[in-house]
């Protein structure tokens, strides 16, 4: 298959992508080809490149291999037993699979939430000031800042600062939700991989998290695994389209969603019979 | 580029039927304004006010056609949030039906045309030339209709060609009516009339040629409106390669 080059023409047309400076790639994925074991192959021959300060879904059928393609991009495979990568992954050109890759490291710089919201069992405050503590900062002042400043951007600051010694398991699941992005953002990452951020969460709560995916875009690169197509239509600058692990179409989502390419990415988005 | 009946083939059999019903309801409502524009014109060459009448009462119908259509369509838009091709679906047929209700309006000022007319005496030309582009603007919209039906690109192509024609044909017919005015001045006012009931006939053939670029947006997702029909034959021969 070959490598989906990006239309930059498309995202700039976008309204929202007006202020933005010039679009250089984040993440890039070449001939990516994942092994669960000798026989089963879940990934095959991926290429694409996922532009820095945009958000970009993955979508498609349930066991099509978007989450398996996410997980890459920090390593989580590696806790699978029997599980090979072959290809190359690159974070601003750095080899992912690199040898020498430090992956605590690795998973500072690109950050995960899950579909289900897993806030430590700790206060909101610890919650967040967790990733730094365990690099070793300890200083009052600078997690109270840090701690603030990352709840800010969660959008979940104004709802819990009367109550941050609380425990954190006392959230709602939109703020439990939340909670997690500021946990995952308070160690300043590059990347943001959300595995179904919002679907275990009502629509007031989900459009909040659309909301602040818009907010995060504007630091960090963002990368969302998506069953809502609709979710995806409205966050995304980029859509990846992928089936029985393939990618099928990667275009920008304004015409993806109004003009896709191939059959199979039609029949998708429109419910038809595949 | 989507196929004939693909719109059939949703996991939602309501969601089929309820695109299917919409897309009948606006081919019905093509059929009522080529009958309005059928009667117009022969009320138009026959001097007849009664028919003319009867164009004129039965634009009520066309409205509530199009009124009908536009809600069915910001239902779908609203319920099922279409996508793809389907998106394409519904904004064609939300925009064909403004087409469609304007051609309606243009057979009612023919048929206005044909009571003064019938009324005020006839026009010293023979209609040959809006008999002429009467019969072309029909067949012009009869095939965008068949094209939107038929989701045929090609059918659709040759009507925008078309509509190049009948402006020229419309242009000729006004010089040839102004001839008759310049001989005797008399003749003015009747003159006039024809005029604007031409005029009417060569904006249907504006409509139709609409409708057949919405036929090419939804079949191929291209917008090609505003560009020349040459550059779009161009357009679209590159686009079959």
């Amino acid at each position: 298959m070959q490598t989906h080059a990006i239309d930059i023409e498309s995202i700039r047309r976008h309204p929202a992508a007006e202020t933005a400076g010039p679009i250089d790639n984040s993440l890039q994925v070449e001939g990516l080809n994942l092994f669960y074991d000798q026989t089963s192959q879940a990934l095959f021959d991926i290429n694409l490149e996922i532009p820095k300060r945009r958000v970009t879904a993955f979508i498609g059928p349930s066991g099509c291999g978007k989450s398996s393609l996410l997980r890459c991009f920090n390593r989580m495979n590696d806790l699978v037993d029997g599980c090979r990568v072959e290809g190359h992954l690159r974070l601003e050109g750095d080899d992912i699979y690199a040898p020498n890759v430090d992956v605590a490291g690795l998973r500072r710089r690109i950050g995960m939430v899950f579909q289900k919201p897993n806030p430590f069992p700790k206060s909101i405050y610890e919650n967040v000031a967790y990733g730094l503590r365990i690099q070793g900062i300890n200083k009052k002042r600078v997690l109270d800042e840090v701690v603030e400043k990352s709840l800010r951007a969660a959008a979940l600051w104004d709802e819990v600062k009367d109550r941050l010694n609380d425990s954190a398991l006392g959230l709602s699941g939109g703020q439990q939700q939340r909670l997690v992005i500021a946990r995952t953002v308070a160690v300043e990452p590059e990347v943001l991989l959300l595995d179904e951020p919002a679907s275990a969460l009502d629509p007031i709560s989900t459009l909040k998290i659309e909301e602040l995916i818009y907010e995060l875009k504007s630091r960090y690169t963002i990368v969302i695994v998506t069953h809502n197509m609709q979710q995806a239509a409205r966050v995304s600058d980029m859509t990846a389209f992928m089936y029985m692990g393939k990618l099928i179409e990667y275009d920008s989502t304004d015409r993806l969603f109004t003009n896709p390419n191939q059959k199979q990415t039609e029949d998708y988005i429109t419910g038809r019979y595949g | 580029m989507i196929h004939q009946d693909s719109y059939k083939q949703h996991i939602s059999g309501q969601f089929n039927a309820e695109l299917e019903a919409v897309k009948n309801h606006l081919l019905e409502m093509g059929g009522k304004v080529e009958q309005q524009i059928a009667r117009a014109v022969e009320s138009l060459l026959k001097r007849d006010s009664g028919e003319a009448m009867q164009v004129i009462a039965g634009d009520q119908e066309v409205n509530d056609m199009e009124v009908r259509i536009d809600e069915e369509c910001s239902r779908i838009l609203a319920r099922r949030q279409p996508a793809a091709s389907d998106l394409r679906l519904v904004i064609a047929i939300a925009k064909v039906t403004t087409d469609l209700e304007r051609i309606g309006d243009e057979a009612t000022k023919i048929a206005r045309q044909a009571i003064k007319l019938s009324e005020e005496g006839k026009s010293p030309s023979s209609y040959v030339e809006a008999r002429h582009i009467a019969s072309h603007v029909a067949s012009m919209l009869r095939k965008a209709l068949d094209a939107f039906a038929r989701l045929d690109v090609d059918m659709a192509v040759e009507v925008v060609v078309q509509d190049a024609e009948v402006d020229s044909e419309y242009g000729t017919a006004l010089r040839s009516l102004v001839t008759f005015m310049m001989e005797d001045p008399r003749t003015i006012s009747p003159v006039l009339n024809e005029m604007w009931a031409l005029r009417s006939l060569e904006r249907i053939g504006d409509h139709g040629s609409n409708i057949a670029e919405q036929v090419i947006y939804l079949v191929k997702g291209m917008d090609v409106r505003h560009i020349e029909p040459a550059q779009l034959q161009a357009q679209m021969k590159s686009s079959n390669d």
